[in-house]
């Protein structure tokens, strides 16, 4: 993403009591558009510049954390995300409550890229600073932060919150798939909050901020660094490419597709309990690659797999990446006819996964992959139906293990101020 | 250990400002120009005057009991003016002080035991008086209190671990360990505040510099756990550090009591305490040898909570939230660390290695969600 186009005019850096920190150079470019950072949606945000035309959605800019849907979703995709998944330790529903009022009112602050609380500095010098202070000085950087509450937070069981009568049946703990090795440690999870930004320290500091202040009340369970994007959800854009060097989610769900977002992924009034109307379904998979192994496999062999060329992303005996498909001109086991909607009864999601690389494994190989995150009106149509398809038959899956997993129900978008994450499904 | 504790160097640089005081004993006989009297005996401490110019303080004592008595000049939290030890039965002394205005005690302890008995004495003008809260003065004295009580029954226990040391006897070294460092874990930021002490006594092997011999250069409590447990051995060298334990644990005992103290280092001292337990004893790194992480862990968490107790009055009424959170942490945590103990009664904890991941995570989370209250008492203390 181009961002040459923005002022550089120095951020406030007073990260104090709530000032206006980095907000106050939002979007002040003229006609400062950035070269493929394209209106990603209805939520996207719209911000006008001096002559009146809108700069939306440029890298750097805040995008508006309040609306039908939650920000993070449709809205453009971000370069960086760090993903947290949380056990609640709360001992009941009022800690819960509270906690998810004191994210809310945190979240609403830092994407708009102020500090939480009483700020980072200038406070009293005997207390700890609010704020972590690391992001005074930066831009919003299109900070999204999203929730999910997973299938154990609604665990009958003990029934910790009186959530056990409100589980979503979509919320279906997800089955195992042939090939799977799935680390407990890397799995599951009671809540999960998904940042993405353009700038990694300032997703980085949203998961330690909300982390912070909710220690007493949740637990980090697990956490995913992905440092680029390989889906997006501006078509217009350049199609980001894989850890496998082949550009990703050509066909996925646009932004600005209203019909395919109410279709395929936002949950319809009616279709589950109505606090999820307007929600969705995510899947987080940690899908490890063998990297070393996949680069030495030939290029037709690599394409055979994806069936889709490499340079270009064009489907097999096509010219262009968006030329349709045909699909029985591709082997029955490569990845993008499997896939495809036409091969599972039309099912789709709105995928923004990312590259993620978690340094070495200790037997000299990357410990690298793609950490998949898919938006959906209901997994039991989308990622269930297509991942079995996938799992059985793939020819990618020589060359990956799904080695982490997680399901979780994403609330409907916080309204205005007075709304918070969640509050459809306690009232 | 860990090197640095700035909070506590920030309160020392408070204190420093608020009451710049020299201090020395000097022997010479009693009496002189302007000195005041103090008549100790068995059962009293008179003082023949009990208001005086602030300034050069000068106290002509003696000794008419039968004991062995020392006298203290302290401050209102018990912090040590200066002081005089070791004045035999029908000796004489002098001390002598630079003091500035304000309330002050002095203190006879015949036997050179125990509180002592206390005067109320007061320097007047010479500046002025810097504002005190009772309440808060309380909590510093019971405090310096505490970490006196935690350095005198160290000893004892320390010279155990010594003499099975010397005696060659490791399961009886082994068995005596992890009970003479109760006492230093509990007290351990102020026991670090004392720069020279805590190298000499818990260094762990990885805190070494570079040039610095573990044969020669390391010393004090974890270089005999490695004897005991990795190496399996007692050597002469061995022995020779187990002597020096007990006088490097001596000289910290005898400073215990001039430690700077305020109600900021306590509270910062209690979130420290917290901090040793995430840095050392969650990771398994303080006890690699022995592995008795867990009692480290407990008397961490023991020291904290008497800080936070003593404050607690002064704190729920700037923050009751606040003491309301710490009170269901606090006890969040003692209930989880009792699982790792039979008897709540006994510092016998399971052996760390055998504490797999999970619950170690599970402690580590019960630590953070303490530890981020526990960083918020200093400002409640303050406000």
């Amino acid at each position: 993403m181009g961002d040459t186009t923005h002022s550089d005019e120095p951020a406030d850096t007073t990260g104090g009591t709530r000032a206006p920190s980095r907000r106050s150079v939002i979007g002040w470019g003229g006609a400062g558009l950035a070269l493929g950072a394209a209106v990603a949606g209805g939520t996207a945000v719209a911000l006008r510049g001096p002559d009146g035309t809108e700069s939306a959605g440029s890298a750097g800019a805040a995008v508006p954390f309040h609306g039908a849907h939650q920000a993070g979703i449709a809205t453009a995709v971000p370069d960086r995300l760090h993903f947290a998944a949380f056990d609640v330790t709360a001992k009941d529903r009022a800690g819960l409550i509270q906690l998810l009022k004191d994210w809310t009112a945190a979240a609403a602050l830092m994407t708009e890229g102020r500090a939480v609380g009483e700020g980072a500095f200038g406070g009293l010098p005997e207390a700890p600073p609010d704020d972590t202070g690391e992001a005074v000085g930066l831009r919003p950087s299109r900070l999204t932060l999203t929730i999910g509450f997973g299938p154990s937070l609604f665990t009958a069981e003990g029934d910790r919150f009186g959530l056990a009568g409100r589980r979503p049946d979509a919320l279906v703990d997800l089955p195992k798939f042939p090939g799977d090795n799935l680390d407990p440690a890397r799995s599951g999870g009671d809540l999960c909050v998904q940042a993405c930004a353009d700038d990694p320290q300032v997703a980085v500091h949203a998961i330690r901020n909300l982390a912070r202040i909710g220690f007493g009340r949740i637990a980090i369970r697990w956490s995913q660094l992905g440092f680029g994007k390989t889906s997006s959800t501006t078509p217009d854009a350049q199609t980001p490419r894989n850890l496998f060097g082949f550009k990703d989610g050509t066909r996925n769900v646009a932004g600005t597709d209203t019909a395919a977002l109410d279709r395929h992924v936002w949950v319809s009034p009616g279709a589950g309990p109505d606090w999820m109307a307007g929600g969705s379904y995510l899947v987080a998979r940690r899908i490890a690659m063998r990297i070393e192994t996949w680069d030495r496999t030939s290029l037709k062999e690599q394409e055979d797999v994806f069936g889709r060329d490499k340079g270009e992303g064009a489907a097999v005996g096509k010219a262009k990446e968006h030329d349709e498909p045909f699909l029985k001109s591709m082997l029955p086991t490569s990845h993008v006819r499997l896939a495809h909607p036409d091969s599972n009864g039309g099912a789709r999601m709105l995928r923004r996964g990312y590259s993620y690389t978690d340094g070495t494994d200790g037997l000299g190989r990357l410990d690298a992959g793609l950490f998949f995150l898919a938006y959906q009106h209901d997994v039991r149509e989308a990622f269930i139906p297509v991942q079995r398809a996938l799992s059985r038959a793939d020819a990618l899956n020589e060359y990956i293990q799904h080695v982490g997993s997680a399901v979780f129900a994403v609330p409907p978008g916080v309204r205005d101020k007075d709304d918070w994450w969640g509050r459809e499904l306690f009232s | 250990m860990r090197p640095s504790r700035l909070s506590l160097v920030t309160a020392l640089a408070a204190v420093a400002a608020l009451t710049t005081v020299t201090a020395c004993a000097e022997k010479s006989d009693a009496g002189g120009d302007g000195a005041i009297e103090v008549i100790a005996t068995d059962t009293s401490c008179e003082v023949s005057k009990k208001e005086f110019p602030a300034g050069h303080l000068q106290l002509a004592v003696e000794n008419k009991g039968s004991k062995v008595t020392e006298v203290y000049v302290l401050f209102p939290d018990d912090r040590i003016v200066t002081e005089r030890e070791n004045i035999g039965a029908g000796t004489k002394a002098n001390i002598t002080a630079e003091i500035k205005a304000g309330d002050y005690e002095i203190a006879c302890k015949p036997g050179m035991r125990g509180k002592g008995i206390r005067q109320q004495v007061k320097a007047t003008g010479g500046g002025k008086t810097v504002q005190r809260d009772p309440a808060l003065d309380a909590a510093v004295a019971a405090y310096r209190q505490y970490t006196l009580e935690q350095a005198e029954e160290t000893l004892p226990k320390a010279k155990v671990f010594a003499q099975a040391v010397k005696a060659g006897d490791i399961e009886a070294a082994k068995r005596a360990y992890a009970d003479s460092r109760i006492g230093w874990e509990r007290t351990e930021p102020v026991a670090e505040s004392f720069g020279d002490i805590d190298p000499k006594v818990d260094l762990r092997a990885d805190g070494l510099e570079e040039g610095q011999d573990p044969e020669t250069d390391w010393t004090g409590w974890h270089r005999l756990e490695k004897s005991l447990w990795e190496d399996k051995k007692i050597t002469p060298r061995d022995k020779e550090l187990a002597d020096l334990l007990i006088t490097d644990l001596t000289v910290w005992q005898k400073k215990v009591g001039t430690a700077e103290i305020t109600p900021t280092s306590m509270a910062n001292g209690a979130k420290e305490l917290l901090d040793e337990v995430a840095t050392g004893k969650v990771t398994g790194e303080e006890e690699r040898y022995s592995h008795t992480d867990l009692v480290d862990f407990k008397a961490n968490v023991e020291g904290a909570e008497k800080s936070y107790t003593l404050l607690k009055p002064v704190a729920s009424k700037n923050d009751a939230a606040l003491t309301g959170e710490l009170d269901t942490q606090f006890a969040a945590l003692n209930t989880l660390l009792d699982k790792y103990r039979a008897d709540k009664t006994s510092y016998v904890f399971t052996s760390y290695d055998k504490v797999g991941k999970a619950e170690r995570k599970e402690l580590s989370d019960a630590v953070n969600a303490l530890a981020e209250p526990l960083s918020k008492l200093a400002a409640a203390v303050v406000k």
